[in-house]
């Protein structure tokens, strides 16, 4: 039995909040970097320039590269043989209210959907909690903006729709959502599980690097698929116009019932952020 | 086309804006998003006057991050402008000229921007600390309670911003696109 203490849960997610804002993970400025080399339309390759111009500006001047720093999601994967010293739940959000306060970030999140007060210090954080073996802990901060968000859909497809009714559903996401999410995004794909479960696949498959395709050969044909038939709408950078619509499609699936075929689409956007620490 | 322009316009300044072009937008732009329109709505029903001359004007869809000490502003990119959709009419016809925003408008907004010889300029949705590179003074003038959200007066030199509506009908979200395409063929 290893114990950590909340007081270190805090501290690291506080950190994480402001290193996620202001520096993008390298696998997404990569892809952006790569994408423009590849863009073939004026007005899109000076786009995504300026897109890179934003991140270095940024990082110089310690400026949150986007300013919807977004709802706190918090991933942790503990240890089942983790104690933790203190209130878990509290230490997150905790972590968050401090990050956001001393990290100069934007508090957006209301304490109620329909009164709309804000809480003022961006809590409560967005928690998913997964129990794994072992005396490890780690965490993973992904501040999630909601332009983005909006566009994101959900649709209990029929077992019939099969591999097609999927496609076709997710392009149309990407179609429907046009210059809205700030494209190039990127793509959260859940497949399978139930009504809720399906989102969380979604917003989980946001986690993975964009250079990791999917470890099974028929999604990772898939995640590509999608890619190429995505990038041939022509809705481009800023929806400008041009190839480059989406960095990277990361498909999770989980079993689902014989009756269903769940598909959700978690709509990120070029500004994909998240940042991880191990306790 | 580049074009300089310094706030408040005229509709003879708007009118060779065609979608796709750059401006470069100098002087005072006022920030509202949702919150504030809706109660610039209130006071437009009670009969009162709008928290800043409303002639020409520039409004700026953005919650910026809070400015660290010594800073004039923090992170100020845009939000989706979609959701102003419902209350930017009635400001256009008020005389309001120019919208800074990011992504699709409805078609209402389309007609008010016609009708009034008005634009939509898109700012770079995500690049925050570039928009923000723009920004030379920043005052709140109304609604602090907001948060985020108050009207902000800000002066801005050289502002980057892209032609998306033009007040000949044009829309870069659906013409860029198409033109991209056809450059395939």
């Amino acid at each position: 039995m290893r114990t950590i203490p909340a007081t270190l849960m805090t501290e690291t997610v506080a950190r994480l909040c402001v290193q996620a804002n202001t520096r993008l993970p390298q696998d997404v400025a990569a892809a952006l970097a790569r994408r423009q080399g590849e863009e073939p339309w004026p007005l899109a390759r000076d786009t995504l320039a300026l897109l890179q111009d934003n991140l270095a500006l940024a990082s110089h001047r310690d400026l949150p590269v986007c300013q919807d720093t977004g709802m706190a999601c918090v991933f942790v994967e503990l240890g089942q043989d983790v104690h933790i010293e203190g209130d878990f739940e509290g230490a997150i959000h905790q972590g968050v209210r401090q990050g956001y306060g001393e990290g100069y970030l934007r508090k957006s999140i209301v304490g109620d959907p329909l009164r709309r007060v804000n809480t003022g210090d961006n809590t409560p954080a967005a928690i998913t909690l997964r129990l794994v073996p072992g005396e490890g802990c780690a965490i993973t901060v992904m501040p999630k903006g909601f332009g983005s968000e909006n566009m994101s859909r959900l649709a209990m497809l029929k077992p019939a729709d099969g591999v097609e009714g999927v496609k076709q559903f997710v392009v149309e996401t990407v179609r429907l959502a046009g210059p809205n999410p700030c494209p190039p995004t990127v793509l959260g794909v859940g497949i399978g599980g139930s009504f809720d479960k399906v989102a969380a696949l979604a917003k989980h498959a946001l986690l993975r690097p964009l250079d990791t395709p999917h470890p099974d050969p028929f999604y990772a044909g898939l995640e590509r698929n999608l890619l190429e038939e995505i990038n041939a709408l022509g809705i481009g950078p800023q929806g400008f116009g041009g190839r480059t619509t989406c960095l990277g499609v990361a498909i999770e699936t989980a079993p689902t019932h014989v009756a269903g075929l769940p598909v959700a689409v978690n709509v990120s956007c070029h500004v994909t952020r998240r940042a991880s620490a191990e306790l | 086309m580049e074009y300089r322009l310094t706030t408040p316009v005229t509709r003879a300044e708007l009118a060779p804006l065609r979608a796709g072009d750059t401006v470069l937008l100098s002087g005072i732009v006022y920030t509202a998003r949702d919150a504030a329109h809706q109660r610039m709505m209130e006071l437009l029903d009670r009969g009162e006057d709008l928290p800043f001359p409303v002639e020409g004007s520039a409004l700026y869809y953005v919650g910026p991050t809070p400015e660290r000490p010594g800073e004039i502003i923090g992170s100020a990119g845009p939000t989706t402008s979609g959701r102003m959709d419902p209350y930017s009419p009635r400001l256009l016809d008020l005389g309001q000229a120019i919208m800074i925003g990011k992504g699709a408008r409805n078609q209402a907004v389309k007609e008010a921007v016609v009708r009034n010889g008005a634009v939509y300029l898109a700012a770079l949705g995500g690049a925050g600390a570039l928009m923000a590179a723009s920004v030379r003074s920043l005052e709140v003038i109304c609604w602090e309670d907001l948060g985020c959200e108050a009207v902000r007066r800000l002066e801005v030199h050289d502002l980057p911003l892209t032609v998306v509506l033009d007040a000949h009908g044009g829309d870069l979200y659906e013409s860029g696109p198409r033109r991209y395409l056809e450059s395939l063929r």
